[in-house]
């Protein structure tokens, strides 16, 4: 492996920074080392002393020079790969978090939807009690020694179809003790049907919730479209204010599209935290190139600097309100997950599964409707292990474009989805979805760095 | 050091040995559902 792919190194928010990939460290330097880095495993200290004396004083580049050989001699810089290739990955094909498309209709009809205003490009349909309540067998049945399972109550609009959560919470807690499982329900919802009793519910029992609204009101009035082509956003606004505040303490997201429309989205992140929102999650939409929304090569480069500008806002903000969180900039580079974890990606086709109303199996949700995707049911399990095997077996060491790439063990692959829907290949990373997840990544740590000073 | 200031000196290799029990979240299914990232989740097994 050439030095490249050994260190990837950036300056950002005034900090030089040095990730080591494969250890995963990070070290904030000074400008000495950040050019010493450059020569230090192909040039000695005498021509490297040559090359910067000009710039340095010989004794600051000897002291840097050494600092760098402690941390390398102790592996966080310059490490080797480990050597993974024996990995296996879910060789028992367990099962353990799953998408519950509760109903496959909409009260909402956004522009952007994947789901196709929330069919699915299928039927309008609901999940019965008895779908439901066999989904969760399914899950608990299939999750080995598995303790932790996620289901997340997802659309269309689940709220459309609310008795079944309400039934399925509470048919999930009966079951759990003869699995000996814990179930953690989540939803997504667009927030329009919310009154105090499914907020009093939804704050009782879900341990996360996905709140959907795009940020300032014409944004959001521009894709979010009541079924009779009105803006959303005066009737959900105030429901998700109300329901943040009965929430207290728990986990919440709101969670905004942004699209070629609103290249500009800082602004809505920080609508979302003016209007008392703290836990933001801003994604760049999901469609193919040909619609005018759509991100594209073009707008990458104000994109990038978008993501800049809110990272320079965004520490402003942490420094005087520490509750504030944006999904993409968060990261723990102490408690993060295992290298394995790093490696083997979301899981879905494999660990993670989508439910439709009728009982099919998809890989993910965003693959619901896609029929060469259709994974199985409930009744016969997984039926097409070709595909799954085929989604298991897609990682960070098979995708020739991850291989080498210094962000690999943080994107970890990226979204099928994403790739699929790019090149119709899920083993192809979708470029400029890559782009900007190195970018968030960079902000990110520029972000802890500048707040652990 | 005067040179280098380490944010995290964590050793990714040393997750290899406990790693991989599975019990971590799914990384796209809580917060933004069309994206994978990662490196952002908390190990549950620490």
């Amino acid at each position: 492996m050439n030095k490249a792919a050994k260190i990837h190194k950036f300056y950002l928010n005034d900090k030089y920074i040095v990730l080591d990939i494969n250890s995963g460290s990070v070290h904030v330097v000074d400008k000495i080392v950040f050019d010493i880095l450059d020569m230090f495993e192909e040039q000695d200290l005498e021509e490297i002393i040559l090359k910067l004396k000009k710039i340095y004083d010989e004794k600051a580049i000897k002291d840097a020079y050494e600092e760098i050989s402690c941390l390398k001699n102790d592996g966080l810089l310059f490490s080797e790969a480990s050597n993974l290739s024996g990995l296996t990955y879910n060789k028992d094909n367990i099962i353990k978090a799953m998408c519950l498309h509760v109903a496959h209709d909409c009260n909402l009809k956004c522009s952007y939807c994947f789901a196709s205003q929330g069919n699915f490009k299928g039927e309008r349909s609901l999940m019965s009690l008895e779908v439901g309540k066999k989904s969760l067998e399914f899950l608990a049945e299939n999750s080995g020694n598995r303790r932790n399972l996620e289901v997340d109550f997802f659309g269309g609009e689940p709220l459309m179809n609310f008795q079944l959560v309400k039934d399925l919470v509470s048919y999930g807690r009966e079951i759990e003790e003869t699995y000996n499982k814990k179930f953690r329900f989540t939803i997504t919802t667009n927030g329009v049907l919310l009154d105090e009793d499914k907020m009093d519910f939804i704050n009782e029992n879900m341990d996360n919730v996905v709140l959907s609204l795009d940020g300032r009101k014409e944004i959001n009035d521009n894709m979010r479209k009541t079924i009779s082509g009105e803006g959303s956003y005066d009737i959900i606004l105030p429901k998700f204010k109300r329901m943040v505040e009965k929430r207290g303490d728990k986990d919440y997201y709101i969670r905004g599209t942004f699209t070629s429309k609103n290249i500009d989205f800082s602004k809505d992140a920080l609508d979302f935290y003016n209007n008392g929102f703290k836990k933001i999650s801003i994604e760049p939409v999901v469609t193919s190139e040909e619609m005018d929304y759509a991100l594209r090569e073009e707008h990458l480069k104000d994109i990038l600097e978008e993501y800049e500008k809110f990272s320079r806002d965004y520490i402003d903000i942490k420094k005087k309100d520490k509750d504030f969180y944006f999904f993409h900039y968060m990261i723990d580079l102490d408690q993060g997950p295992c290298i394995i974890k790093r490696s083997i990606g979301c899981g879905a086709g494999s660990e993670y599964v989508a439910v439709t109303p009728e009982g099919e199996l998809y890989p993910c949700h965003q693959f619901v409707g896609e029929k060469e995707f259709l994974i199985g049911n409930l009744d016969d399990g997984i039926i097409n292990t070709e595909l799954r095997d085929k989604f298991k077996n897609s990682n960070v060491f098979t995708k020739e474009e991850c291989r080498e790439c210094w962000a690999r063990f943080y994107c970890s692959g990226g979204c099928h989805a994403n790739a699929f829907y790019a090149h119709h290949d899920i083993s192809k990373p979708y470029k400029l979805g890559c782009e900007l997840e190195k970018k968030r990544i960079e902000c990110s740590i520029s972000i802890l760095a500048n707040l652990n000073e | 050091m005067k040179h280098i200031k380490t944010l995290s000196g964590k050793n990714l290799k040393d997750t290899l040995a406990k790693g991989g029990c599975g019990e971590c979240q799914t990384s796209c299914q809580s917060a933004c559902k069309t994206s994978c990232t990662v490196g952002n989740q908390k190990c549950e097994n620490n």
